[in-house]
């Protein structure tokens, strides 16, 4: 199967933060000898060396579906990636010491795309939640602008690598996606589109008095309820750009991407 | 350059191509450090850092297909969604003060650091 490997190649050697590095003997596939290998771990992608300094890679192990588990083994320090497949091979590996091995079984099991999705997830949940309230995350209104990625029509796909959701957040009864991709702390930008850099820097006004756990609208305690004109003004007018911002978005949406 | 119908699927941060009646694929491309790139029409391209010259040119059925698949790619990598993790777990922290990664007892894993990423 052909592979970009230049582009391998660059991934492993480019100066962007490895997520581990260090020696480790590897053993071989058909001769039970370990080999010194230099190890690199960046993503979901560990790389290795025929020595440190080499310019690239002599194989790299793709870290997805598999299990790493500690090695009942002769050889002390010894960890394993173990695939599913029938003809996967097994990667038996020896650490230096007990630190290192800990250090690598632990990167290792978290190296994952799958993984790193799942946290994904977890945390646009808790954020929806946040915001929302615990219903909105529940399929109301579904989905923050950023790292989900739409089915593309009409290809097959295997269930449970890619969700099925939405290319363009639904908006449904009434409620308007938060979307925080206009202010400064805003999620990381796809390639590319530079266009929303103007926006100045604007934090999320803080959640109205009606959201707060156990607050009725007469009793909530805390500035936003303060009911003053000058803070009611202030917070009219936050909602109020928010909302403009929110509908000019929505607009340009419908209208599609400019060519 | 000739067209050759394929049938493509990405599968975490890699696109596979197939021949539309095998069910192996042919090849893949890593999806790191790339440049997606909306082309004419119903044509995208994906090019590599190390060598933008060379472009890796799809065709769709139609534009609606084609930036989906822009769109899909341009989130693709491993790289995109580390800095989407870092970002929530910035904004709820700012938001609650706490590390949510703690309860997946992860908060000190050296990969979701804020700062140690590149843009």
């Amino acid at each position: 199967m052909k592979l970009n490997e230049r582009s391998l190649a660059f991934y492993a050697t480019c100066d962007s933060p490895a997520d581990n590095a260090g020696f480790l003997y590897k053993r071989g596939e058909r001769h039970t000898a370990y080999h010194r290998r230099w190890f690199v771990l960046k993503g979901n992608m560990l790389f290795y060396f025929e020595e440190r300094e080499s310019r690239e890679p002599v194989g790299v192990i793709v870290l997805e579906g598999c299990n790493v588990e500690l090695c009942d083994s002769a050889e002390e320090f010894t960890f394993a990636i173990r695939f599913g497949g029938a003809k996967s091979r097994t990667y038996v590996l020896a650490a230096e010491n007990q630190a290192a091995m800990e250090s690598w079984v632990k990167s290792l099991s978290r190296a994952s795309f799958d993984y790193l999705r799942l946290v994904v997830r977890e945390l646009e949940k808790q954020l929806e939640e946040m915001r929302w309230g615990p219903a909105a995350a529940c399929g109301g209104c579904r989905g923050l602008p950023g790292p989900w990625k739409p089915k593309p029509l009409g290809l097959e796909q295997s269930a449970e690598r890619l969700p099925a959701l939405p290319a363009v957040p639904p908006k449904e009864n009434g409620c308007a996606v938060w979307n925080n991709a206009l202010g400064a702390n805003r999620p990381p930008d796809t390639s590319g589109c530079e266009g929303h850099g103007g926006e100045g820097n604007l934090r999320p006004p803080p959640l109205p008095p009606r959201r707060r756990a156990s607050s009725s609208e007469v009793g909530s305690a805390g500035a936003a309820a303060a009911g003053s004109p000058s803070n009611f003004c202030q917070l009219h007018e936050w909602y109020g750009r928010e909302v403009a911002r929110l509908r000019q978005d929505w607009l340009e949406r419908r209208r599609g991407p400019r060519p | 350059a000739v067209l050759k119908k394929r049938l493509v699927k990405l599968v975490v941060n890699f696109l596979f191509y197939f021949r539309t009646d095998e069910s192996e694929p042919i090849g893949a491309l890593l999806l790191e450090h790339c440049r997606i790139t909306k082309e004419e029409e119903n044509v995208f391209s994906i090019s590599f850092v190390e060598e933008p010259e060379r472009k890796y040119c799809f065709e769709c059925d139609s534009e609606e297909q084609c930036r989906e698949w822009v769109e899909a790619l341009k989130r693709a990598s491993y790289e995109f969604m580390r800095r989407s993790l870092i970002f929530y777990r910035n904004e709820i922290q700012k938001m609650t003060g706490k590390d949510p990664l703690e309860q997946y007892g992860i908060s000190e894993e050296a990969r979701f650091q804020l700062g140690t990423q590149k843009p």
